[in-house]
């Protein structure tokens, strides 16, 4: 009896296409990655339920404060009395008028601290500023 | 003879490795991509020198002291309680303001409860009182 080897067997599935789908994967990451530009400080962020997703990632100047007391805008440390006229420099900056700030503060900095921040936010004048106070989820 | 075979030669860069290198960027790639979202509680501060005219009886005092405890005018009240107590009286006044007033050892995380209660029983008037100094 004849039995022919069949010890070719075909897998069957192409895959001629895969480095297309590879290379449409990769273009997506390229083109949607934005690199961190400011580590900021070491911070936890007090939790809440009704938080709201921040408008608009561009026109945000970000206060860092941690509960060592230093306070912190775009990577370099300030005083509390630096701050009104940073924020002033941003929100007056022709080309990308800062527009929301946003307070990323540690939940166990005392509330002095805090308002401090706000006068000094509150010294920059002009129209209402809307600030931003960063939060996390609050899990029940 | 000899030109023929030259001509004839090919030269291909072999491509085979194309797909490894394109698997490599796409996992960096992957690793390194975080969503950053900020999200939190907003407010609109008012500029220095704004002072409104507020009848007294549009105005719920709201308290909070070093300690965490929470007074609603003038009666101490659970931080969780702060919602459904904010709804009724905003039923009863929808002019109401409520000004939070906390102290300077007040830790943030409390603040940031009560303004999440007020956020939640849709208050839409939050002022913030400066503590005593």
């Amino acid at each position: 009896m004849k039995f022919q080897a069949k010890s070719k067997v075909e897998s069957g599935i192409p895959t001629a296409s895969m480095p297309d789908i590879v290379f449409m994967l990769l273009i997506f990451f390229m083109v949607s990655t934005v690199f961190k530009e400011s580590e900021g400080l070491n911070v936890v962020l007090p939790a809440a339920k009704k938080i709201e997703k921040l408008p608009g990632k561009r026109d945000v100047a970000v206060i860092w404060a941690d509960r060592s007391g230093h306070i912190s805008i775009d990577d370099k440390l300030v005083q509390v009395d630096d701050i009104s006229p940073i924020i002033y420099q941003k929100a007056a900056d022709p080309l990308h008028p800062m527009k929301v700030v946003s307070l990323r503060i540690d939940q166990d900095v005392d509330m002095g601290r805090v308002v401090d921040i706000q006068q000094q936010l509150r010294e920059v004048g002009g129209a209402a500023l809307n600030i931003n106070y960063s939060a996390r989820t609050a899990v029940d | 003879m000899l030109l023929e075979n030259e001509k004839r030669r090919s030269s291909e860069i072999p491509t085979a490795s194309l797909a490894d290198i394109a698997f490599l960027l796409l996992v960096f790639f992957l690793v390194t991509t975080t969503i950053d979202t900020d999200k939190g509680l907003s407010l609109a501060l008012p500029p220095k020198g704004e002072t409104k005219e507020v009848r007294k009886k549009n105005i719920a005092n709201i308290l909070i002291n070093a300690e965490g405890q929470v007074m609603l005018n003038e009666e101490p009240i659970e931080i969780t309680m702060i919602r459904e107590r904010a709804r009724q009286m905003l039923r009863e006044n929808p002019n109401l303001i409520f000004s939070v007033k906390t102290d300077r050892k007040t830790k943030y995380q409390v603040y940031i409860k009560v303004l999440d209660q007020l956020k939640q029983a849709n208050a839409q008037r939050i002022s913030i009182a400066e503590p005593e100094s």
